[in-house]
């Protein structure tokens, strides 16, 4: 008995948001950039909790994982996290307004987009400098 | 006029089973995750120096201890839920999406678990 096939799905699918057919926008780059930062940070999970054994694991292993954060792609890679996390919060914020109904005209939708590429970029340099003067 | 039976409608669920929960959990885990991830950065950035010693203290203060496990069951839940709408939205083969969900599902677990027990063990030794 063979069951009954549904005939191929030929109806045309909306382009993807980046691609030939939109002009680059700040709202839809900031969008895919905060879905990357979300999977970024699933990644960086792992560093984090590498961190956490390796400090389980005693002062010796904890120094062996202490010299890769400290070389200089261990701080590439945290500068980098921690500016995917504070983008992804500040972004993720802007989110949670939207979510209730707050600052969907396009005009709002910008000036926001702004704000959480200042407001990322500042809370980054704070953070360095907290770290760089400890 | 909806053909869904008063007793669907009341439940609110839809076809998929699952309702709104999806989305509303990923929101609620969101609200928490603003302070616990603003603690968390600030926190690691102002650790002077980083030496065992420093870091094994303060993973061992108990408050710190506790919001540590809280950031990092609160991060890998809403992490665990973001990826998988991502997997949804991207992978077609429905072999390869739950394969996908699984492993995602697997290593947030995987993750959560070690992360926990690390913190617990450095807390409790």
């Amino acid at each position: 008995m063979s069951s009954p096939k549904s005939p191929p799905n030929n109806r045309p699918l909306s382009p993807f948001m980046i691609g030939p057919y939109y002009k680059p926008q700040l709202t839809s780059m900031l969008s895919i950039t905060h879905r990357l930062t979300g999977m970024v940070l699933s990644a960086g999970t792992l560093l984090l909790a590498g961190w956490l054994i390796a400090i389980a694991g005693g002062p010796e292993c904890y120094a062996s994982y202490a010299a890769h954060v400290s070389a200089w792609y261990g701080l590439v890679i945290l500068f980098g996290f921690s500016w995917a996390l504070l983008y992804h919060l500040c972004n993720g914020i802007r989110h949670l307004f939207w979510d209730i109904g707050k600052g969907l005209e396009i005009e709002a939708a910008y000036k926001s987009g702004y704000a959480v590429l200042a407001v990322s970029a500042l809370l980054t340099v704070a953070v360095w400098l907290l770290a760089c003067t400890n | 006029m909806s053909l869904r039976s008063p007793l669907s409608q009341a439940r609110g669920l839809g076809s998929a089973k699952d309702g709104t929960h999806h989305f509303w959990v990923q929101r609620i885990s969101a609200v928490a995750l603003v302070p616990l991830s603003l603690w968390f950065v600030f926190s690691i950035a102002s650790l002077p120096g980083a030496s065992f010693e420093q870091v094994s203290w303060w993973v061992s203060y108990p408050a710190v201890s506790v919001t540590l496990i809280l950031f990092i069951a609160t991060a890998l839940y809403h992490s665990m839920l973001g990826v998988q709408v991502v997997i949804e939205d991207y992978i077609g083969s429905e072999a390869l999406k739950i394969t996908a969900l699984l492993a995602s599902k697997f290593f947030h677990f995987i993750v959560a678990a070690a992360s926990i027990f690390a913190v617990l063990k450095i807390a409790l030794s």
